[in-house]
């Protein structure tokens, strides 16, 4: 028996030579320009009955002022009553449609975006233009939600990532900076939250000519211009345009890197973050960024996964990313760890922080990295709510939608030293502001011992 | 098919009724072929964007799993990523990200599943990959792959259940539905102690007996064509030689004689209610019905429960009823989460009295509607990816032996009648249940008390 298996099992022993990727085929994007400056971005998608639709306000948390959570609140008010419609009312017109109505906030811009069977459009999208332009923002409404908002923020501090990601973000950014304070809000800004407030801020924000709309799935350019025409062409130019967030500093925090705990004890892991304020999207090093921190620690084989999952068995995944905004947005390392590895944990981010500044990347590893990026591009473009967000991200950062033409070449264009050149320019090791929240009395003394920096123990 | 009547007259509400058209039938069109030694190819072809998922589905589950050995078909899911005689870890991952293509995998009671996707160029290697850890993984096996997966493992679970906020509930709740033995009454991610005991042994002996082709169904779902798709899978795994039949016990189906009641403390703020019921497998009649309970309960903002208890009552932060169908049986749930200030007895009363209220009076026509429509658009959104309709022509094989079950399964949820609302309810949610409080550390006196069912 053996024998003959050995001679059946005649695999192939070597890799399939592939044939060349095939060539980007970008979906065709189209433009219309509403009287009332509402831009119209159109890609029309044919293969399943679908439609969504996404409106974009300029602003978001950007605008919160000294109110943190203002724009998700406000985002979130929008479908809680609106023209003829109580909050109940619109709830349920939206499921009889067979429809999804999401009405959310990001730093750059508050989005209301409708996914809706095509048999259904039309009624969908007059509940649409209700909820964008015709928000009631009621007193017992905005109470009922902010209420229940302030539930939500009490169970969040049971979750470790979560309450780690709000110190992480809290210690990067100074305390004038938009991203220091919580985009969902915190409890004493949500306690003030009133439909006044909140109306003033709609009445700043939602204007047309800070507005797009971006339609994706089955339904063409004339026709997305006649629907979308009918019911957001009268929306008028008016009110204030709010200031635009401040745009403090863009350096890098000069602290040393500073060790912060947060207690949870008998914690089964350490919930650790890492970094420091990053780049921003218009950075001309974008491309040599996205490349570095790919191999870095923005996939599977990455150095840090490789490393902290792969080879020490520390975590179930580590990783890295820059988020990349208008403003430079945090770069961070992270992984949640064994509570007994925790500093070993933190030994392997340094050492994989470092080298990747102080050696040059190997060339196999370089071009593995580059195809990765370049040639996943076609399967971000499958379905309409990934078309709608590839296009939404090139408006929010003013780009062209040509811009992935060129996006492959530039990729690939990438060399072993702008690798390394970015990787000096925007990590810093000696600079790094480390979140671990875990069981500080068991994971201190390791920590201490590292002589990594000052540790400072915060409050839950 | 059933045709999809929209209840016109019965509606009351600002939004002007459907249009009352019929939509056209969901077909997926595929090949299928058996190769001698077992195993089975599915090829969809869309071209509607130059890509390519391979989703292979092994028959094997967590409730395949021996006495002792929990956990184990899951960490033998990670073991497949660790390397093959031909393609020596980490090259699996390598060769994939250099040819633009993403993988994962998943572990569930009933199949473990593994995909593969990227540009169409890709597929030779993804096929080449896959034949050669179904063929040839054994050479290569060691104990240092299973000791450092079982740690990645037990970190894995560290992270979603013992470092989770009421993560506890997952390791509880199918002890107190299935009885000790039950190929359901553990978990899928299994104990720390089983995971520990798992040997270089025990993986050799899984693979034989599991991961022979013709315990495995490859779905390949994209720009492909089905000729050169099958030409290449003969090409890589046609020599794999067959493995042993596989047969399992026969199953008998469990019911619970009366509530079970239990109260867990965790480190959490404000306490949560589990609720959970026997009810029928994937795939029946009143599986589909049991899903639209779940919507009729908690689906959407206005759902029953989420209307009394999140908005009008404002005593929970939210609530949440779900249908787990799987190919033995399934269980369904209901959770619900006290804001600050409430205990669960008050929101067991409100829960109680929905289910009895739905019992009797059934849904309203325009509500069942609300279910139906949305399922329905659930079902377009799924054809929009070839990865999800890989997935999903994987699991109505196995469920039916229909790859293109789309329609079928869309039918099953257009026939729910209101009556068949009603009596799903009183059947299946009015029977005796598992009752879990999980509660803040020291604070017993927030749970349900044992309302023990005669």
């Amino acid at each position: 028996m053996i024998a003959r298996a050995m001679v059946l099992l005649a695999q192939v022993t070597t890799p399939p030579t592939l044939a060349p990727p095939p060539g980007l085929k970008m979906p065709a994007v189209q433009e219309a320009r509403l009287s009332n400056g509402l831009r119209l971005v159109v890609v029309p998608m044919h293969e399943v009955p679908l439609v969504q639709v996404v409106l974009s306000v300029a602003g978001g948390g950007r605008d919160d002022g000294p109110l943190a959570g203002l724009a998700t609140f406000t985002a979130g008010m929008l479908d809680k009553g609106a023209g003829s419609r109580d909050a109940n009312t619109i709830a349920e017109d939206v499921a009889y449609l067979g429809a999804t109505l999401f009405a959310g906030a990001d730093w750059n811009g508050i989005n209301v975006a409708l996914r809706v069977p095509k048999r259904s459009m039309g009624p969908a999208l007059d509940l649409m233009a209700d909820v964008a332009l015709r928000p009631a923002f009621t007193a017992a409404e905005v109470k009922r939600q902010r209420d229940l908002r302030l539930a939500n923020l009490v169970q969040q501090r049971d979750n470790p990532g979560a309450v780690a990601g709000l110190h992480y973000s809290a210690l990067v950014f100074p305390a004038n900076h938009p991203y220091h304070r919580p985009l969902g809000g915190d409890s004493a800004s949500t306690a003030a939250l009133d439909s006044s407030t909140v109306r003033r801020f709609y009445q700043r924000s939602f204007r047309p000519d800070r507005a797009t709309v971006v339609v994706t799935g089955d339904i063409t350019l004339p026709e997305a211009r006649e629907e979308i025409g009918r019911r957001f062409g009268a929306w008028p130019v008016s009110g204030s345009v709010a200031a635009n967030g401040s745009s403090p500093a863009v350096q890098p925090s000069s602290r040393p890197t500073t060790i912060f705990l947060v207690d949870k004890p008998a914690a089964a892991q350490s919930v650790v973050r890492m970094g420091h304020r990053g780049v921003q999207r218009s950075s001309v090093d974008y491309y040599a960024v996205q490349v570095m921190n790919t191999l870095l620690g923005g996939s599977f084989s990455s150095r840090l996964n490789s490393n902290l999952r792969e080879t020490k068995g520390y975590t179930y995944g580590a990783r890295s990313s820059f988020d990349f905004q208008p403003l430079p947005g945090p770069f961070t390392a992270l992984a949640d760890v064994r509570t007994d590895v925790t500093d070993s944990s933190l030994v392997e981010f340094l050492k994989e922080l470092r080298r990747i500044r102080d050696s040059a990347v190997d060339p196999v590893e370089l071009e593995r990295t580059k195809q990765y990026l370049a040639l996943r591009v076609p399967g971000s473009f499958e379905t309409t709510g990934q078309v709608a967000g590839q296009v939404g991200t090139l408006l929010t950062f003013g780009l062209p939608f040509t811009w992935f033409d060129d996006y492959v070449r530039r990729i690939m264009a990438v060399t072993a030293e702008d690798v390394r050149r970015v990787a000096r320019q925007y990590v810093h090791p000696d600079s790094l502001t480390i979140v671990v929240v875990g069981d500080v009395q068991k994971i201190r003394p390791g920590i201490e011992h590292l002589g990594l920096g000052p540790i400072e123990v915060r409050k839950p | 098919m059933k045709p999809f009547r929209v209840t016109l007259a019965l509606s009351l509400a600002a939004v002007a009724p459907l249009p009352a058209q019929s939509p056209a039938p969901i077909r997926v069109p595929y090949t299928i072929d058996t190769l001698p030694n077992g195993l089975t190819l599915i090829v969809h072809e869309d071209h509607s964007v130059p890509v390519v998922t391979a989703y292979t589905w092994f028959h094997v589950g967590s409730a395949d799993e021996e006495p002792g050995r929990t956990g184990f078909a899951h960490l033998f899911e990670h073991l497949m990523f660790m390397g093959s005689q031909h393609a020596p870890y980490p090259q699996f991952d390598r060769l994939l990200e250099a040819a633009g293509a993403s993988n994962n995998g998943s572990t569930n009671n009933d199949r473990t599943n593994y995909y593969e996707q990227g540009p169409v160029s890709a597929l030779p290697l993804m096929l080449w990959l896959d034949a050669d850890r179904m063929g040839w993984l054994l050479p290569t096996m060691d104990s240092a792959k299973v000791d450092l997966q079982r740690d990645v493992v037990k970190n894995e679970r560290r992270q979603g259940v013992e470092n989770q906020p009421y993560g506890l509930v997952e390791d509880i709740l199918p002890g107190m539905l299935y009885p000790p033995g039950h190929p359901y009454s553990w978990t899928v991610i299994g104990s720390m102690k089983d995971l520990s005991a798992a040997s270089l042994e025990d993986v050799k002996n899984f693979f034989r007996k599991y991961y022979a082709p013709n315990n495995a169904v490859i779905v390949v779902a994209g720009d492909v064509k089905a000729a050169e798709v099958k030409a290449l899978v003969w090409k890589y795994f046609a020599d794999i030689p067959r493995g042993p039949a596989i047969t399992r016990p026969a199953v008998q189906p469990v019911t619970l004689a009366r509530d079970t009641v239990h109260v867990a403390e965790d480190r959490v703020q404000v306490p949560r209610l589990h609720y959970s019921w026997h009810t029928p497998k994937l795939g029946t009649a009143d599986d589909a019905a049991l899903d639209l309970v779940a919507y009729i309960l908690t689906g959407a903002r206005t759902s029953r429960l989420t209307r009394k208890l999140v908005y009008e009552l404002q005593i929970a932060t939210d609530t949440d009823a779900f249908q787990a169908s799987k190919r033995l049986a399934s269980d369904f749930s209901v959770t619900a989460t006290a804001r600050p200030g409430h205990a669960l007895p008050e929101l067991q009363r409100v829960i109680d009295a929905e289910l009895a209220r739905l019992a009797e009076e059934g849904p309203s026509a325009r509500e069942l509607d609300q279910a139906k429509n949305t399922t329905e658009a659930q079902f377009l959104s799924l054809l929009e990816s070839t990865n999800r309709k890989a997935n999903q022509i994987n699991s109505y094989y196995y469920q039916s032996g229909n790859p293109d079950g789309f329609q079928a399964d869309l039918d099953r949820y257009r026939a729910v009648t209101a009556d068949d609302i009603r009596r799903v309810v009183r059947s299946y949610l009015l029977a005796p249940k598992a009752v879990l409080s999980v509660v803040p550390l020291g604070k017993p006196e927030l749970a349900v008390r044992g309302r023990v069912t005669p």
